[in-house]
């Protein structure tokens, strides 16, 4: 079996399995929804106040969404023993790890991306800037969906692993964070944001090859205990 | 002795345990002199600063503590990739005893840096880039400690940990970056106090007294709290039944916990 054919396969099977199970991908999108109706209700509805806060908050809650989401990455297929064949098999752990991750990106981090222009018309962000809202959204989801994998890899064994997940993964997404929502801000204000996306795309880069050797270990420990 | 033999020996908790015993007392003898002496040269001796006063004098606390909880970092990420490489279980001990002292000397930085920040600044807190840095280093060892809490079995949760204090030491360098870009970008340089190199010899010599007792602490602490964790964990040896019992007199007299 070639790499791509094996990651494609699991791949395919992660999704199949989410299309008959709504819940998965549709929860995130409803929680990054309303938490971002919450903040005008706790800030005052004034449109230009909001729109100067509307790169942040836009941010910081798919990024909480995304985080929530994390926690499933491994966890039904843990339940199920799944993970253990699939670290018994001959098959190299790397692309399924890879694949795995993609999928969970495809469900949690793509979704919010595309729908953020529309909660970005809601906090009154100035259309310059929904492109850099939807393409920084779209990168910096799938490098917090490599980091948050390491994090469920690593609780997947534990019984209440929510909150600890959070503890763990929060100060490792700062970086993302920071170049994300600087992105968005710059084109607001009409300056180029090619320089923060190239780096949330290094950022996806490095962890594109380095964060499936830490997943791996850690699902390993997991899996082992 | 070859590097093995080394190597084995110092896999063996009995050995460190003798070994460390005998190097405690030194260790804590010159941690006192050099902290209590650099602190009375640093508050009674040095003239106080001439636009600061004696409000500087904090530094002698402040900066040896932020230092310290940055190194002590690497040498946790060390033991947690000497731990997961060798298998060598002493080194999972060390990295867990590093962590509450990592977070504690983090801790106190950003409480001596507020409570400096508050009469040169005019505000106890600044979101200035160190003090960032500092504050997510601060969140990284409350992770470490809160993973290790969770996991009942002890060998998943020093190998857990050790995947999670690697994957920080990779990450901190880029946090670090992150924040300093973040921070040249949105705030204005308005806050400049006194650089490292800037520094009057007057001042700098008590501050190097009181930054190697800080590293002098580091490492007393440790060892105790690497000492604890391997009673704790061959509880059930001989070694160290004979220890509590008081069978072995050398071994007892060694024993300061």
């Amino acid at each position: 079996m070639t790499l791509f054919s094996l990651a494609w396969a699991v791949l395919r099977r992660d999704l199949l399995a989410a299309a008959r199970r709504g819940s998965e991908w549709s929860n995130p999108l409803v929680f990054f929804i309303m938490v971002c109706a919450l903040f005008p209700l706790g800030i005052g509805p004034q449109p230009q106040r909001l729109a100067e806060l509307a790169p942040g908050i836009l941010w910081v809650v798919a990024l909480l969404a995304s985080l929530l989401a994390s926690d499933t990455v491994f966890r039904s297929d843990y339940d199920d023993a799944t993970l253990e064949q699939m670290l018994l098999s001959h098959q190299a752990l790397y692309p399924q790890v890879i694949a795995k991750t993609l999928a969970h990106w495809l469900l949690s981090g793509l979704p919010l991306s595309l729908l953020s222009p529309l909660l970005g018309v809601l906090l009154h962000l100035p259309t310059t800037g929904m492109v850099a809202l939807m393409l920084s959204l779209a990168l910096g989801s799938a490098v917090l969906s490599f980091i948050g994998a390491i994090g469920a890899a690593l609780t997947v064994g534990l019984r209440k692993g929510g909150l600890l997940l959070s503890l763990i993964i929060l100060p490792l997404y700062i970086p993302v964070l920071i170049f994300g929502s600087s992105a968005v801000k710059q084109a607001v204000e009409g300056a180029p944001f090619l320089p923060q996306l190239a780096m949330l795309g290094v950022f996806f880069l490095v962890s594109l090859a380095l964060a499936p050797l830490a997943i791996g270990g850690a699902l390993r420990i997991s899996v082992d205990q | 002795m070859s590097i093995w033999t080394t190597f084995h020996k110092w896999g063996s908790p009995r050995w460190f345990y003798q070994f460390s015993g005998r190097l405690l007392p030194w260790l804590g003898a010159m941690a006192t002199l050099l902290l209590v002496g650099g602190a009375v040269w640093g508050l009674a001796l040095v003239p106080p600063d001439y636009k600061q006063g004696n409000s500087f004098r904090i530094i002698y606390v402040h900066v040896p503590a932020s230092a310290v909880a940055m190194g002590a970092y690497m040498v946790m990420a060390f033991a947690g990739a000497i731990h997961l490489i060798w298998r060598m279980k002493l080194a999972a001990m060390v990295m867990k005893a590093i962590a509450p002292i990592g977070a504690s000397l983090t801790f106190l930085a950003l409480v001596t840096g507020a409570v400096w920040g508050k009469p040169t600044w005019g505000t106890w807190w600044v979101w200035d880039a160190r003090i960032t840095s500092v504050l997510i280093l601060f969140f990284l060892y409350l992770g470490v400690i809160a993973l290790h809490q969770a996991f009942e079995n002890r060998e998943a949760a020093a190998k857990a940990c050790a995947v999670l204090v690697i994957v920080g030491a990779v990450n901190i360098p880029i946090i670090y970056w992150s924040v300093e870009w973040w921070y040249s970008l949105h705030q204005p340089a308005s806050i400049r106090f006194v650089g490292e190199s800037t520094i009057h010899p007057t001042m700098l010599r008590p501050l190097m007294a009181t930054m190697s007792g800080m590293y002098l602490f580091f490492a007393w602490a440790m060892l105790l709290f690497t000492r604890a964790e391997i009673l704790d964990r061959e509880r059930n040896t001989r070694w160290v039944q004979d220890l509590v019992i008081g069978g072995d007199k050398s071994a007892e007299s060694t024993n300061v916990l």
